[in-house]
């Protein structure tokens, strides 16, 4: 084996006579004597501890897909889990247009060669920017905690005033991303998180607690809608009206996904929105669907100005009536003034920026508002139905949009139980709160959108009596 | 054989002189001509009442018990205005962007060695076929771990061949992005210094200006001072300089090696050397590792951490930038600030250990963008350690290979370290063409797409070298396709200097002309964002 050169079909310079035709027209005996670039004492000399190649294509397949059949998806077990990655349905359009080679393959081509993934980058922020009432849309980038974190940034360097008001309850995760760019306190150009309460009843801000901390040291009044435990935050414009009382601005973090029915953060009069798009005709990919965006009110240059990310902006040609797409001051991202820019920018996110672009035209005002009625009528009629099991209580407000908080203490049982019960009847349980909010008992917080109907969710309903009994 | 570098020259200059005919004329040179689709933006089309898609509507029986959804939205919250989204039959819709595609090159077509820096490899389809499944599409993140058993044993094993390929301990593959793992180090070296005790003095990070420019601006985002070392007059980092800017003030180095140029920085160990006897640590960006696999190991030059792109150098496909994953390596040393979760192996069981108090936290929610990991992995199986250290061989030799067709093109020329070879990649400038006709890079750019060859990298911001351009051939590309490439800079070239105007007039056969109040793009009063600013600053006005 050993004499026999390595021919792979991706290589396809590996084909002896060519390896050798090109070294004599370079006058090269190997291509060792290019290596000599790398001195002797750098180089490795061992072989790679990697298991030897696989080499043809069935093999590998059978391989990896078996590897992948041990997984058990969402697909064959019936979810109802969401917290910051939700299961919708993903029309089967949006396959279509993100397996395109074309799109698939695309990096960063020029403005000519790749006009389309522009236009369609332009068409992505344009749809957004209907859904959530605000007249820019920056280019997405990694998920909800990033965005967040970056808007908490964008606010400092807004306002001049290093401190953030961010709910008790804001998403744990998203608050660990959010922290991690936040900076430790001790660092003089960190961005400190506080935090104001939630009504352990409603789930809602508690407007008193958040009035009575909020005063003009703070940069930004975060809050998320629906929250993270699911209750529609019906005091929204009020903590708007809070935060721009002392000068603070007002960040929403918000699911796009319901603004089909809920005001969007831009009519609320909200400074900066941030969110994920996964919703928006992402499969979940173990959370790999996930892309953040950043929105924001552009009756100024300030807000564009200390945006971190990409803008993109309508461009003439030569030809009147023709359209391009380029790229507006690009020189405040780090492409442009590495770190004298604002955070940084890179590779993220981009084919989900083309599926949820065409995800927003499929779907219409009328899809968006039809799917957002049969989220809430769905999950409430779960919630109740569920609610009527013995010792099983759901939570908080009884205004909620997809999400909801179920208290299993009365069963005895824990969420954890609950939940390995529930593998057996087939079923992704709702996820386990008790570490996050301990006060909120042995709670879990179940996802219900049109992707179930009512025959999911009147088994899960069984299930849950059988394995609570 | 062994030929003289002037008789390679004019050997290669008439090869290339050769080639650069249209195929018709016995060059290779295609007579392409980009679609135009004169497509509106889809905000402009739909009519009223059209759908895209029918969605689920509760069910009767759901509706009788719990009545109308308007009910539970609390008051202030309904929208009251319908969004301006298309209303657009479900063809129409698919048409539109199925045009779009057209309209975009991207690698597949368009013989990608340009994009130097990117690494623009071909991403096999059967790698797709893998995720597009639902055993890999269809996974909640917080599924119970014994569902998510064979995603977690592809990640390990993956982690595993990484750790192999850097010679480091201990992985993440959290980060969405490559200048997210880079973000990740920032991080990770804070946390280290912030564990010591040493964070209030040790506040500056050091970079090269050639390397890439995340490796500047996220230390600066996790609250560091940034030191960026220039070249020498043979474009290595200035180790005089560098050496001046270690004190026991640095938290470490973030540097890439080859750079930008595609020069191996011979004396690497002794910057690294320099920064450990400082107290201070040091990692590599290693987003264009494809010269080096099996060749040279970021461990071995005394690394503490470095990084991969996995849609890079280990073929998941760029996806018009993302979803992309990032590949944090590092030493034993700073494993535990690795972010949280981490996988780990236990006999033949695998979990996420979230249990790991000295971690930095998270940079990214859930588990990362593993469809990319799932490619890296069949594709590092599919080639084995032989087939790794030939795909270095091949992407090297290509370079070569190219730079020795370029070179003889009138107007070109490569700065920095004579006499030495470029692994991966090389930064050529265009200066003499710009003095010469008037001709720069950009005008360069804008041209040669009109030959079916997708627009070259010029360089990261700022452009050191003047008037840059950074072709990377790496190993999947044919000789063909190398012979056309260095053939449609030549055409380039010779156009420039036959009739400039005409360059610079380029394109000449896209999707649409040349742009045009391009200042749009820098004034608050015409940029336009989104259509609705558009139409209301300009078309309602009309």
């Amino acid at each position: 084996m050993a004499d026999t050169p390595f021919v792979h079909p991706y290589i396809p310079n590996s084909v002896p006579a060519t390896k050798q035709a090109m070294l004599d027209e370079l006058g090269l005996g190997s291509v060792e004597e290019i290596y000599a670039e790398i001195p002797d004492r750098l180089r490795f000399k061992g072989t790679l501890d990697i298991p030897p190649a696989i080499l043809s294509e069935r093999t590998l397949r059978k391989h990896v897909q078996g590897l992948l059949d041990k997984n058990t998806s969402s697909v064959e077990f019936m979810n109802f889990c969401g917290a910051g990655c939700w299961q919708h349905y993903v029309p089967a359009v949006v396959d279509e247009i993100i397996n395109r080679a074309e799109f698939v393959s695309a990096y960063c081509g020029g403005d000519y060669s790749d006009l389309g993934k522009y236009l369609t980058r332009f068409e992505f922020n344009s749809m957004m920017g209907e859904l959530l009432d605000y007249d820019a849309v920056a280019n997405p980038i990694y998920d909800w905690g990033d965005v967040a974190g970056r808007s908490f940034r964008m606010a400092r360097r807004i306002t001049g005033r290093d401190k953030v008001l961010v709910p008790a309850h804001m998403s744990p995760m998203r608050l660990m991303e959010a922290r991690t760019l936040c900076q430790p306190e001790s660092m003089p150009t960190s961005t400190k998180i506080r935090f104001y309460e939630w009504d352990r009843e409603t789930g809602m801000a508690d407007l008193a607690d958040l009035e009575a901390k909020l005063d003009d040291s703070y940069a930004a009044v975060y809050w998320e809608n629906p929250t993270y435990l699911g209750t529609i935050e019906a005091e929204s414009a009020r903590i708007v009206e809070l935060a721009h009382s002392v000068g603070a601005l007002a960040i929403a973090g918000v699911d796009p996904i319901t603004l089909g029915v809920l005001t969007p953060p831009g009519t609320l009069g909200a400074d900066i929105a941030c969110g994920d798009i996964q919703p928006l005709g992402m499969h979940m990919h173990a959370g790999g669907g996930c892309s953040g965006f950043i929105a924001f009110r552009d009756d100024g240059p300030v807000f564009a100005q200390e945006c971190p990310l990409e803008l993109y902006t309508v461009m003439e040609t030569a030809t009147p009536g023709q359209y391009a797409v380029g790229e507006a001051i690009a020189e405040r991202t780090s492409y442009g003034s590495r770190d004298q820019g604002k955070d940084w920018v890179g590779t993220a996110s981009g084919l989900w920026t083309i599926g949820a672009a065409v995800y927003m035209a499929l779907m219409g005002p009328q899809g968006f508002k039809e799917l957002g009625e049969t989220c809430i009528a769905r999950s409430h009629y779960a919630a109740r139905r569920l609610a009527e099991l013995p010792g099983v209580e759901v939570r908080l407000s009884p205004s909620f949009f997809k999400e909801f908080v179920v208290d299993f203490v009365g069963t005895g049982k824990t969420v954890a139980e609950v939940n390995k019960a529930l593998l057996g009847h087939q079923i992704f349980g709702g996820k386990d709160l008790s570490a996050e909010f301990p006060e909120l008992g042995q709670s879990a917080l179940y996802c219900v959108t049109e992707y179930s109907d009512k025959d999911d969710i009147d088994e899960l309903v069984s299930a849950v009596k059988e394995v609570t009994a | 054989m062994t030929l003289s570098p002037d008789q390679l020259k004019s050997a290669a200059a008439e090869k290339v002189a050769g080639l650069a005919k249209l195929r018709r004329d016995g060059g290779v040179l295609r007579d392409y001509r980009a679609p135009r689709w004169d497509e509106p933006f889809i905000m402009e089309q739909g009519t009223p009442g059209e759908r895209g898609i029918l969605v689920p509507l509760a069910e009767d029986g759901v509706t009788a018990e719990v009545g109308a959804a308007a009910d539970y939205i609390p008051e202030g919250m309904a929208r009251a205005a319908a969004p301006e989204l298309p209303e657009m039959a479900q063809y129409q819709v698919m048409r539109h962007y199925l045009r779009y595609a057209q309209m975009t090159l991207g690698m597949d077509l368009g013989s990608d060695i340009s994009e130097g820096t990117c690494t623009m490899k071909y991403s096999p389809k059967m790698h797709e076929e893998l995720i597009r499944g639902h055993k890999a599409a269809d996974l909640h993140p917080w599924q119970d771990e014994d569902t998510l058993q064979g995603l977690l044993e592809i990640v390990y094993a993956t982690g595993q061949y990484l750790k192999a390929i850097s010679g480091m301990d201990a992985f993440t593959l959290q980060p969405g992005g490559g200048s997210h793992a880079v973000y990740t180090n920032a991080a990770v070296m804070r946390r280290y210094f912030e564990a010591r005790g040493e964070l209030d003095q040790r506040t500056e990070m050091i970079t090269t200006i050639f390397s890439h420019p995340c490796d500047a601006a996220t230390p600066m985002v996790a609250g560091f001072k940034v030191i960026t070392v220039m070249p020498d007059e043979n474009g290595y980092p200035d180790l005089e300089a560098f050496r001046a800017a270690v004190s026991e003030k640095t938290v470490g180095c973030m540097i890439t090696n080859p750079e930008d140029t595609g020069i191996y920085n011979p004396q690497i160990d002794k910057y690294v050397e320099i920064l450990h006897d400082a107290g201070a640590l040091a990692f590599t960006d290693q987003a264009n590792a494809n010269g080096i696999l099996g060749y040279a190991r970021a461990r071995d030059a005394g690394f503490d951490a470095c990084h991969f792109n996995l849609h890079k150098t280990f073929s998941s496909p760029h996806g018009c930038e993302g979803p992309a994953t990032g590949a944090y390596m590092c030493t034993e040393k700073l494993a535990p600030y690795l972010p949280v979760p981490v996988v780990t192996k236990d006999g033949d069981r695998y979990h996420l250990d979230y249990d790991r108090p000295d971690s930095i936290g998270r940079v990214r929610g859930f588990l990362g963008n593993w469809m990319g990991v799932i490619r890296a992995y069949a594709w590092i199986r599919n080639l084995g350690p032989e087939g790794l250290k030939e795909v270095a061989e091949i992407s090297v030799l290509n370079n070569n290979y190219l730079d020795n067709l370029l070179m003889a093109v009138k107007g070109v020329s490569r700065p920095y370290a004579e006499g030495h070879r470029r692994l991966d990649q090389v930064r050529y400038s265009l200066e003499q063409l710009k003095e010469d006709t008037g001709v720069g890079t950009e005008a360069l750019r804008d041209r040669m797409v009109d030959f079916g060859i997708q627009s070259y990298w010029m360089s990261h911001h700022p452009w050191v070298v003047p008037e840059p351009f950074t072709p990377e051939p790496c190993e999947t590309y044919s000789k063909a396709d190398l012979d056309e490439w260095a053939a449609v800079i030549k055409k380039c070239s010779e156009e420039a200097y036959t009739d400039p105007q005409f360059v610079l007039d380029s394109p000449h056969a896209q999707p649409i002309d040349q742009m045009r109040r391009t200042e749009a793009m820098e004034d608050p009063d015409q940029w336009a964002f989104t259509w609705r600013k558009y139409k209301r600053r300009f078309k309602d006005k009309a």
